[in-house]
This record gives C-alpha cells, sequence and structure tokens, in this order.
C-alpha cells in the first residue's frame, strides 16, 4: 500500500492525461485527478491493492483447478478436460456457470441462516490472509507489522465456517466432517505457528516484508533463502505439512473424506454456495503457499529481484513462480498419496510435528549464537538429525511389520 | 428410519454417577446412496465419536428375483443372466453354471474347451482382484489413481473378450459341454501377450504401493478376521485365504485342466486388510503362471462336446451341485431337474461375496468409520451377486 500511495499521483496524472480529451467531463475530472486531496489518494491507494486481491486471485485459483484437473489427468493416466476451449482453457468459466445455474437446495431441517451464512464466511478470511502476503519487492497490500500472527489468527478462523456449516446443515455427514475439521486445524495450527517462530526469530521480525527481505542477498539472491539452512528446510516440511491439514489437502482431506462421509461439511451444499465453499478452500491454499513461500522459499527474492521498476517486475515473477511451485506440489501429493485415519493424523501432529516443531527452535537458537557458520552448520543439522531419528523412533506405529506369506503345500 | 435430531434428548455436560461424562452415540446410516458402498448396498452404523458400536449390513435394494426367473426358464436361457450376477466376473459365473449343469446332465468336455475356460478363468481373476485392489485404494482416498492403473490392464483383457465373444462385460461365453466361440490363434497371442505384460504392471503396482506407509498404517490389523470365525461363516476364496484357511477349490476339487496345471495357493496369517490386499496380489502372480502354462499346452480340437444339444436341451430328474473357485470364492449353482426336464425346477446361486458380507460387523466393530469403508473394499463385493 506504501509503495502504491507513492506512486498514486503520478498515476493519477496519467490518467488524468488520458481522460483530459473527453468532452464535457474531461476538464474538470482531469483537473481533480491532476492535484487530488489527500483522502483521494488514500482512498486509490487502498483501491489497488484490493482490486489486486480480490481479480489476480479468484483468477488463480480458477486455473488452479484446470491445472488440478490436467494434472491429475496426467496422473492418473487420463487427458483430464480438453472440451471446452482449446486445452480446456475455458473449463473453470464453463464450470462457474454450470454452478451458478444450478439449483440452490436448503435442507428442510437446516437452519437456514447459518446454512447460508457459512460459505460467505468462508471467503472472507481466505481473502482476508492475501493482505499480509508481499507478492513482490515491498509490494505488501498492508505492511502489518504482527503479519505472521495476522494470517494465523485468520486462517484459523475459516474453521469457523466449517462448524457453521456442518452443523447448520443438520446431516450426520456434515456433523462428522465438521467435528473433524475443527479437531484438525486446531491441532495443526500448534506445529505450523511453532515452525513459523523458528522463521520469526530469525528474521527479528514479525512483519511478512521484513522475512522476505531478510531472505535477500548471497549468490544470486538465493543462498539466504531460510529452506537452505538445517532449521529452516526442517521448517518448511513441518509447515508444509501444516499448511497442507490446515487447508484440508489429501492426505489431510479427512473433514470432506468423499469414501467415508461424503463430502463432510458441505454435503449439503449446491450450486454457488458449494464454489463458495471451494472457493475458499482453494484460496486458503495459495495464500498459505504464499506465505510459505515467503517464510522459507525467499519470498519474491531470486536472480535479479530487486528494488525499481524491472527488478519489482522480476520479484513478482519470482514469487509466482515459486507460488505456482507450491501449488503443482499439492496437486502431486493428492493425486499419489492415500489419505490417513482421524487419529492417525492427530498422533502425527502431537507425537511428530509438535516436537519436532520445538526441537526446530532450539536449532535456530543454536544457529544464532554459534558465530562460526561451518560449527553451526555441523551441530545444527547433527541436533535436528538426531531428533528426526529419535522422534520418528518414538512414533513409529507398532502395527506396521514387514509381513512373509507362505504357500500352502 | 433414521431418527430427526430434534428428538434426541437433552443432555448437559456434567459427569454421570461413575464420574464419565455421559456421550451419545449417533446412528449414521452408511448407504444406499453413498460413493463407498459399491453399488446400493446399506450399512446401518452406530458410532460413538468415530468408533463403530455396532454395525447391521442391509442387503436387498438390488434384488432382481434371478433364481425365480431361471426357474421359468429353459436351461440355456438363464445363462446370459449369470453375466448379470457379478459383472465384473461374468466368464467364472457362466462357467459355474455350466459345470453344475454339465454334472446334472453327465456331459464330457472336450479338452480344447477345458483349457479355453481355464484361460478366461485366470485373466478374469487377474481383471478382479486388480481393480479391487484399485477400488480398495479409493476407498483409502488414493483419488482413483490406482483404479484407473488397474483400469489400464483391464482394457486389454476386455479387448480380448469382446474379440472373442463380442462383448466386453457380458459375455455369455460359456455353453454347456465347452463354450460359444473358438479361440483363434490371433486371439491366443492377444492372451500371450497379455500374460507377459501383466507381471510388470504388477511390479510397478507394487513399487507404488506396496511399502507406502500410509497404506501400511491403514490396512495392517484392520478388520482382522480370525481363522476359526472364516471357517465357521464359511467365508471362502481370497478371504479366507488371507485368515490362513487354506482352501482352494481349484486345489480341492481339481475341476476343469487345474489337476494338470502347476500353482501354489498362497496364504496368510493374520487374515487383516493388508493381508487381503496382498494375498490377491500373490494370487495374481500364480495366476499369471497358470495363464502361461494353459496357453503352452491348449490342445487343438473341438471347442464343445459335439453331442450336446443346445436347443430342446433336456435333463433327468436328478439335483446337482456345481462349484468354481470364483475370484470372489466359492461360486455354486444348485439344480434340481424334476420331470419333463426342460427348465431347472430349483435353480440356487451360492454367491460368495453375500456370504462373505455377513461377518462384516465382526470386522468392523472396534474401528474408526474410515475403516469401514476400507474393510468393505477389502471384502470384495458386487451387490448384483449379493442381491440376485
Amino acid at each position: 500500500m506504501d509503495q502504491v500511495y507513492k506512486v498514486a499521483p503520478q498515476l493519477l496524472k496519467f490518467l488524468s492525461y488520458l481522460l483530459g480529451w473527453l468532452p464535457w467531463i474531461g476538464k474538470p475530472v482531469a483537473g481533480f485527478l491532476s492535484n487530488p486531496p489527500a483522502w483521494f489518494l488514500l482512498a486509490v491507494a487502498i483501491a489497488i491493492p484490493i482490486l489486486f486481491v480480490v481479480s489476480v486471485f479468484p483468477g488463480i485459483f480458477a486455473y488452479t483447478t484446470l491445472v488440478e484437473r490436467k494434472a491429475l489427468g496426467r496422473i492418473q493416466n487420463r487427458i483430464g478436460p480438453n472440451r471446452v476451449g482449446r486445452w480446456g482453457l475455458l473449463q473453470p468459466i464453463a464450470d462457474g456457470v454450470k454452478l451458478l445455474t444450478k439449483e440452490d437446495i436448503v435442507p428442510r431441517s437446516a437452519d437456514k441462516f447459518v446454512h447460508f451464512l457459512a460459505p460467505v464466511i468462508a471467503v472472507i478470511p481466505s481473502v482476508l490472509l492475501f493482505s499480509v502476503v508481499p507478492v513482490g519487492a515491498g509490494l505488501v497490500p498492508v505492511d502489518l507489522n504482527i503479519g505472521i500472527l495476522f494470517a494465523f489468527a485468520i486462517s484459523t478462523a475459516s474453521v469457523l465456517a466449517l462448524f457453521m456449516g456442518g452443523w447448520a446443515s443438520r446431516n450426520k455427514f456434515s456433523l462428522l466432517g465438521a467435528m473433524r475439521a475443527v479437531a484438525q486445524v486446531v491441532s495443526y495450527e500448534v506445529p505450523m505457528v511453532l515452525a513459523a517462530v523458528a522463521v520469526v526469530m530469525a528474521a527479528g521480525s514479525l512483519s511478512t516484508l521484513a522475512i522476505a527481505k531478510a531472505q535477500g542477498g548471497g549468490i544470486l539472491n538465493v543462498t539466504h533463502w531460510f529452506v537452505f539452512r538445517p532449521w529452516g528446510f526442517v521448517g518448511f516440511i513441518l509447515f508444509t505439512i501444516g499448511a497442507m491439514a490446515e487447508s484440508a489437502r489429501t492426505p489431510f482431506d479427512i473433514p470432506e473424506a468423499e469414501s467415508e462421509i461424503i463430502a463432510g461439511y458441505h454435503t449439503e451444499y449446491s450450486g454457488f454456495k458449494f464454489a463458495l465453499f471451494q472457493l475458499g478452500e482453494y484460496l486458503a491454499s495459495i495464500a498459505m503457499a504464499g506465505i510459505t513461500v515467503t517464510m522459507f522459499l525467499g519470498g519474491y527474492n531470486g536472480p535479479g529481484s530487486g528494488p525499481g521498476i524491472l527488478g519489482g517486475l522480476i520479484s513478482m515473477f519470482w514469487f509466482f513462480a515459486k507460488l505456482g511451485g507450491m501449488i503443482v506440489l499439492t496437486i502431486w501429493i493428492r493425486g499419489t498419496w492415500p489419505r490417513v485415519r482421524v487419529d492417525q493424523l492427530m498422533s502425527f501432529a502431537w507425537k511428530v510435528l509438535l516436537p519436532m516443531s520445538i526441537v526446530n527452535i532450539v536449532a535456530v537458537g543454536m544457529w544464532h549464537y554459534i558465530a562460526i557458520r561451518p560449527i553451526a552448520w555441523v551441530v545444527t543439522t547433527l541436533w535436528l538429525v538426531l531428533w528426526f531419528i529419535t522422534l520418528s523412533k518414538l512414533a513409529a506405529s507398532e502395527n506396521i511389520e514387514k509381513r512373509e506369506y507362505r504357500y500352502a503345500s | 428410519m433414521i431418527q430427526p435430531l430434534t428428538d434426541a434428548k437433552p443432555y448437559t455436560l456434567t459427569p454421570g454417577s461413575n464420574g464419565v461424562i455421559e456421550t451419545q452415540t449417533l446412528e449414521v446410516s452408511i448407504g444406499p446412496q453413498h460413493p463407498s458402498t459399491h453399488g446400493v448396498f446399506r450399512m446401518d452404523c452406530v458410532l460413538d465419536g468415530e468408533s463403530v458400536v455396532a454395525l447391521k449390513p442391509v442387503m436387498g435394494y438390488l434384488h432382481r428375483n434371478h433364481e425365480q426367473l431361471a426357474e421359468r426358464m429353459a436351461w440355456l436361457g438363464s445363462m446370459p443372466y449369470t453375466d448379470r450376477l457379478d459383472y465384473f466376473n461374468s466368464m467364472t459365473n457362466n462357467w459355474a453354471y455350466a459345470l453344475a449343469v454339465e454334472k446334472l446332465a453327465g456331459i464330457k468336455v472336450p479338452d480344447r474347451a477345458e483349457y479355453i475356460r481355464v484361460i478366461m478363468a485366470e485373466l478374469t481373476r487377474l481383471l478382479n482382484h486388480s481393480c479391487v485392489i484399485g477400488f480398495m485404494l479409493q476407498d483409502l482416498g488414493a483419488w482413483g489413481t490406482p483404479l484407473l492403473y488397474a483400469f489400464r490392464e483391464r482394457e486389454r483383457i476386455l479387448d480380448l473378450y469382446e474379440a472373442v465373444s463380442g462383448s466386453r462385460m457380458m459375455c455369455n461365453y460359456m455353453r454347456f459341454g465347452g463354450v460359444r466361440v473358438n479361440l483363434t490363434d490371433e486371439n491366443l497371442a492377444t492372451a500371450k501377450d497379455i500374460a507377459t505384460r501383466f507381471p510388470r504392471f504388477l511390479d510397478e503396482f507394487e513399487k507404488l504401493l506396496t511399502n507406502n506407509e500410509v497404506l501400511l498404517a491403514r490396512t495392517q490389523r484392520v478388520g482382522v478376521l480370525p481363522k476359526e470365525l472364516a471357517i465357521n461363516a464359511g467365508i471362502s476364496g481370497p478371504m479366507a485365504r488371507a485368515s490362513g484357511v487354506d482352501y482352494d477349490l481349484r486345489k480341492v476339487d481339481k475341476y476343469g485342466v487345474y489337476g494338470r496345471l502347476e500353482f501354489r495357493v498362497p496364504l496368510g496369517d493374520i487374515g487383516d486388510v493388508y493381508d487381503r490386499y496382498y494375498i490377491r496380489v500373490l494370487e495374481m502372480r500364480e495366476s499369471i503362471k497358470i495363464l502361461q502354462q494353459a496357453l503352452r499346452d491348449i490342445p487343438q480340437g473341438p471347442h464343445i462336446a459335439p453331442e450336446v444339444k443346445l436347443r430342446n436341451f433336456k435333463i433327468p430328474p436328478g439335483d446337482g451341485y456345481g462349484r468354481i473357485e470364483g475370484p470372489k470364492g466359492e461360486l455354486g449353482f444348485y439344480l434340481v431337474s424334476d420331470e419333463g426336464g426342460k427348465q431347472p425346477y430349483r435353480y440356487h446361486v451360492r454367491p460368495p461375496s453375500f456370504i462373505n458380507l455377513t461377518i462384516l460387523e465382526d470386522m468392523c466393530v472396534g474401528h474408526k468409520v474410515a475403516d469401514v469403508v476400507v474393510i468393505l473394499g477389502s471384502v470384495d463385493i458386487v451387490l448384483g451377486e449379493v442381491d440376485r
């Protein structure tokens, strides 16, 4: 927003130059725009990021669904959508039209108001999440000094919508799905926040922009990414797992496990309400991928990124390229992994992820206080590897065994 | 009838007299319209949170009056209807019915026909087992990927069926005393090709799945069927063998030419979902061996006993039970012929899916609701056969 505020007068001057040719209204509008009052500048500076978030990310969502269906198709040796437009490029639009024209069914015994409210509420936190995701050098809608904290607070709020939907539907499958969603999101929040604490400690700030800035420099703007640190690598994996569980992606899609509880909390939703749930869910997972990129994968930093117009454009390219990479990763996992069970999901969160994220925080401390880098590398790596082995030994399910089969004589 | 939630008695979260918070159980009706009940099948589950307290399988939504229909029809007339029992494995259904009639009428089947039947039955077993594993993993949440890999192989087998019988699924291929159409050399070459390709597919399948940690954690020690219960409940097929029951009709009866072919019967020890999964993989490997032997040894000759008149076919009074080792278990037909002998007086099917399904509750109670669908998937049911 600050960046936009700085360039807003130039932008408006350009606009006034364009509009000045119009008859009747041209002159007064151009005069107003070339010398705008302060409140108008502020309004423009607020409106542009909002328009960016509201237009770009739903677009990414629409084409994520297409990429997902195409990629899943290739994984499952099918072709995927290819009927609407070339390579199925108009498929998201066709889907949107289909969902808009579908009959909107509300169950007779449902709580109608809450049933209506839930999909609306599902979208809001997901959109708000983007307000702290820096998409380029200095380009963040709001540079909150508590950005990371804000992101976690908001993303947890989305569970409210899931529970409202599940409860108001008066369907037992919905209720089961809602129960699972609450349990899952609440437990995965903890290791996720703790994994983020490591990054906050290293960057010394809660602001997402500051965290991204801390990862700049080094060779080609790459070597200082947090993922190339031992603690950062572990944190990246912990955070990615947590983010996938938080946004209910396979293999943690148990709140809407199709083969078990039909569609979970959105069993009783049809038409555009269903689309809103999908929108909220995908936007949340895209935003979480954006935050993962910001915290671990260097954010907008990459070869050529930096201040100025060209550096800013290159930094935007790097951010969106990494975001696309994270999205494809989740799709790939979805196409190849079976789902875990509720109790396994919980024990994984509390027995593996949580201890590991605490160990990771200690590793950051070591990294900070050991001044000689090679020694810090060796010590933190050893510490993390030893703990990883111990924890995986402790948490290994006693059920898993290697079996030999005999043949009847 | 599902009780509406409003009728539930109000309760407070205060500890009862024994110090435990009283909670309610939830009765959920999984099915008849549900993505993972493999058709119109219902399970009345009583859940305590996520755990299953009681489960009642409810069948009969797909009842089609199969047995009564067959009793009103000439002997050959119900051959196409047997295709519709277990619509995945029409070839073995045909064979079981043909075997029962041949036993009753005392028909001798020529050697080539017996070999063709073995080839078709083993192809069916490959088709069924690979798809069952795919469906089971679909229930595990693997989103169709293993299933569609299995379908890729199934497609080749179905193409062969189509070339041989004119139909991909409803083959109607066996006749009393043989098979309808002889196999050409081209068909045999296709079958050989399938037999050589299939092991590669199985290796790929196993590489992707068998050691997947999520699969192991989800399937091992889940839905255990003890050996005694399996015997007492009359369980047959891969399910019984996964529980360690050494019972394979191909070895016990040695029907057809199975006595001349060499193969082993894999046995499990625990009888959980993982055993049922892996026994099927091992059985497919044995099936490929049988297939290769049968394709090597198949003699020239007539494909159907020349003395059998299919028109105006009559059987002297008597009763007979013909059974084969279908992919799902013991598939038997009990037939009674009375005076006249133009049509069966009594026609009874012993469907493996139905009898294997009866112990569903014993396997499910105590597990989570997510396991129920996986256990059901590992039982391997086709509703056309359960309800008839």
